[in-house]
């Protein structure tokens, strides 16, 4: 998986220092440097992708340890988990057009509180959504990245010994947030690295939300690598090559600065570890914790539900909480175009989603086979193509599959997304396939099954639910994936995600409301039948009901 | 040929440090009883005969059933059945189902079946073919478990603490069980436990090891 990451690298490095010999330009030069730090957009750009990353991980994390330490294993937190999965499997995208119907200034939440308490009776001339600093952008991003921790989370909390190390604490003094913090945290931290990681470098250098929320004049850097890698004139694509260079530096030095970040709260953890504090604040900062978790939900699911009466919305004029009339002629309108999207979606998430279960399902089988064990390195391997940012590689590789004369379209997409959704499958699928009771396997051999009539025969289907969960997860990742659709497709893949991206700067909410509504579909039905089909299958096996 | 279990002058190992050595032969129907504290390798003796050794683990020596040598064969060639302590019935197939899955391939449908209820007749589960087995109490599940593996027609019986999750009733009456089923087919058998009384009923040789 390391062979596109690299050979995009390449792609981008050469025409950073001036040599594309497709456009007959060949360097070394320092040009296209020049021109980047000419164009007077720049220190903006930075700034904003550094503040948009830095900001949504620490907040997102934050937000997922504060409610973690409060509430697990409560009520309100079990809550939270069932509504985890469902609110992953909405698109990027789809959140992000949700959360700017809820909150612009003629959005669902300004109406539903006018004219009674604001008095408005047309919006209010307010730049919330693609505001200057990014801050919407910011939590756009926040809000997906939190289940996502939350997720992260939970599977490392399994490993931790959570529970006894609280009840230990709480007996000797602690309150629950104060004692999960100081027994519990460095523990999961140290788990759950890798994944932050990868959620800095994705805040920092995502495409999608930031075209939809982010702001325009001038747009984070990343969007700015987008526009100079469509422009029509093949020369500032050497310009595009150095922003996506200078883009993998600021990533990297956001990351050396997170891990100077981490140096810096041991050191201050372990005094305030040793200082002995039983923790006065524990019950008010674990409400507001909570409270900005239901928030983060809440934008998620409200924003689905807005994107719905959108789509079916006929005149819906500015103070009124709902349209006049339903109707359907949006869908009537779009459904032709979604149809084909939908096609091509489900086409390529289908083929990746399955070629990446089938490989990770190899890799895993081997693995248990041969006795072999992945290190702590090898982890890191898996997480690479997710740390180096899409900005960094695909504008490289799109350059140099044109180079070769490689005709862009639906393979090399697949190929793109595949790269990007192996790590995800395989780290849905690795825990409970290695969790599986080996010596079911010592018996059934014993039974005289082969390798692979055990295989077939008692451990698929006993890992039917986390196989179609991990499958799941690969649709979703692939159905979300916006930057490889585009510039590995050239253009000419239309997924329903490049299809309701481009539909930001419209502007039309109906037309929005419609291809959003479907890409979440896209995702969220694959995790449904995911649920749903296991526990029909299994109805009469109690033993797998929890398996 | 010599019917039997015989384990000749094998030495497990790990990381260079010797785990334990054994040099037994165990005749047809005859039980030896392997005994020790745990974590001092009895299982690991177990999973070097299934073919199943972590590989983190060292053996020497050789095993042989009935006169072959199967110290290299797969696991899935060794005709050695086994139980644990857990009964480790397939979750996701039915009682009969998990019986039909030890069962040896051929006969037509309706003599695979007959014979399956057979089984479950010889253990007094008659009728029993159509339940999860998540639903059968403990003693149940015993049964089922070991009539699962007599079906698949082993050479030699392997029992890795097989009765220690039972209560004090059952226990007596599932061990029995299965030894007399073991001796009935003329079965080696090697046990092993840190219950003396269940090495006493075995009554066949008992070493200790980790001395």
């Amino acid at each position: 998986m390391l062979g596109p990451v690299v050979a995009g690298l390449w792609g981008t490095l050469l025409p950073a220092f001036g040599h594309l010999p497709a456009a007959g330009i060949t360097g070394p030069s320092l040009d296209p440097f020049r021109d980047l730090f000419d164009w007077a957009g720049l220190p903006r750009a930075m700034v904003l992708s550094v503040s948009t990353g830095l900001i949504a991980t620490a907040a997102s994390l934050l937000i997922v340890m504060l409610i973690t330490a409060g509430w697990s294993g409560t009520r309100p937190f079990r809550l939270l988990e069932r509504l985890l999965s469902p609110l992953l499997s909405v698109p990027h995208a789809a959140a992000a057009f949700g959360l700017a119907f809820l909150i612009a200034p003629s959005g669902w939440l300004s109406r539903l509180v006018s004219p009674g308490l604001t008095g408005w009776d047309r919006p209010p001339d307010l730049l919330i959504v693609q505001d200057t600093w990014g801050l919407t952008m910011t939590a756009g991003l926040i809000v997906k990245e939190v289940p996502f921790l939350l997720l992260i989370t939970l599977a490392a909390l399994g490993q931790a010994d959570a529970r006894r190390s609280v009840a230990i604490s709480q007996a000797l003094g602690y309150g629950r947030l104060t004692g999960w913090l100081k027994t519990v945290f460095p523990r999961v931290y140290a788990q759950i690295r890798p994944p932050i990681y990868v959620v800095l470098a994705y805040s920092m250098s995502v495409v999608d939300v930031a075209v939809i929320l982010g702001p325009n004049t001038p747009p984070p850097l990343s969007v700015q690598i987008v526009k100079w890698m469509s422009d029509p004139d093949l020369a500032m694509r050497l310009e595009g090559a150095a922003g996506a260079l200078l883009q993998l530096l600021l990533v990297i030095g956001a990351l050396v600065f997170w891990r100077l970040g981490e140096m810096a709260a041991r050191v201050i953890g372990q005094r305030w570890i040793i200082a002995g504090r039983r923790g006065r604040f524990d019950a008010v900062t674990a409400q507001i914790a909570l409270g900005f978790g239901t928030a983060c939900a809440l934008a998620v699911l409200l924003g689905v539900v807005v994107l719905t009466i959108w789509s079916f919305a006929g005149y819906w004029g500015f103070p009124d909480a709902l349209p006049d009339q339903l109707t359907w002629r949006n869908w009537m309108r779009h459904g032709p175009g979604t149809m084909e999207a939908l096609g091509e979606t489900a086409l390529i998430a289908g083929i990746v989603a399955l070629a990446a279960l089938i490989l990770t399902i190899g890799c895993l089988e081997a693995e248990y086979r041969y006795g072999l064990h992945i290190s702590q390195r090898g982890i890191w391997l898996l997480y690479l193509p997710l740390l180096i940012p899409q900005t960094a590689f695909l504008p490289g590789l799109q350059t140099l599959l044109l180079g070769i004369g490689a005709d862009v379209g639906r393979g090399p997409v697949m190929a793109a997304h595949l790269v990007f959704v192996l790590p995800y499958v395989f780290l849905s699928l690795a825990d409970p396939f290695r969790a599986w009771d080996a010596r079911m396997g010592t018996i059934a051999a014993a039974l005289r099954a082969s390798p692979n009539g055990v295989l077939w025969r008692v451990r698929l289907p006993m890992l039917l639910r986390p196989i179609l969960t991990a499958l799941a997860v690969g649709l979703a990742v692939s159905v979300g994936q916006y930057l490889p659709t585009l510039l590995i497709g050239g253009g000419r893949v239309a997924t329903l995600t490049t299809e309701a991206v481009a539909l930001a700067s419209g502007g039309d909410r109906r037309a929005i409301g419609v291809y959003g509504l479907m890409q979440t579909g896209a995702a969220l039905v694959p995790f449904a039948l995911a649920l749903l089909v296991p526990a029909l299958v299994w109805r009469n096996r109690r033993g797998l009901r929890h398996g | 040929m010599d019917k039997g279990l015989s384990l000749r002058h094998v030495t497990i190992s790990k990381g260079g440090a010797p785990l334990l050595s054994v040099h037994h032969d165990i005749g047809p129907g005859e039980v030896l009883t392997v005994m020790g504290p745990s974590g001092v390798g009895k299982s690991t003796l177990l999973a070097f005969i299934t073919g199943t050794l972590a590989p983190d683990f060292q053996a020497t020596g050789e095993v042989c059933l009935d006169g072959h040598d199967i110290t290299h064969a797969p696991p899935h060639q060794r005709r050695v059945g086994i139980l644990f302590q857990d009964d480790l019935l397939f979750p996701h197939l039915s009682v009969g189902a998990n019986l039909a899955f030890g069962l040896q391939p051929g006969g037509t449908t309706t003599e695979r079946k007959a014979k399956i209820a057979e089984a479950l007749d010889e253990v007094g589960l008659s009728g029993f073919e159509t339940r999860d087995p998540a639903t059968l109490s403990g003693g149940q599940k015993a049964r089922v478990a070991l009539m699962r593996m007599l079906l698949s027609e082993p050479c030699g019986l392997l029992l890795d603490e097989p009765f220690s999750r039972l209560d004090a009733a059952l226990r007596a009456q599932v061990r029995d069980m299965v030894f007399d089923r073991a001796r009935a087919r003329e079965l080696p058998v090697l046990m092993v436990t840190h219950d003396a009384e269940d090495a006493r009923a075995a009554g066949g040789v008992i070493v200790t090891l980790g001395d």
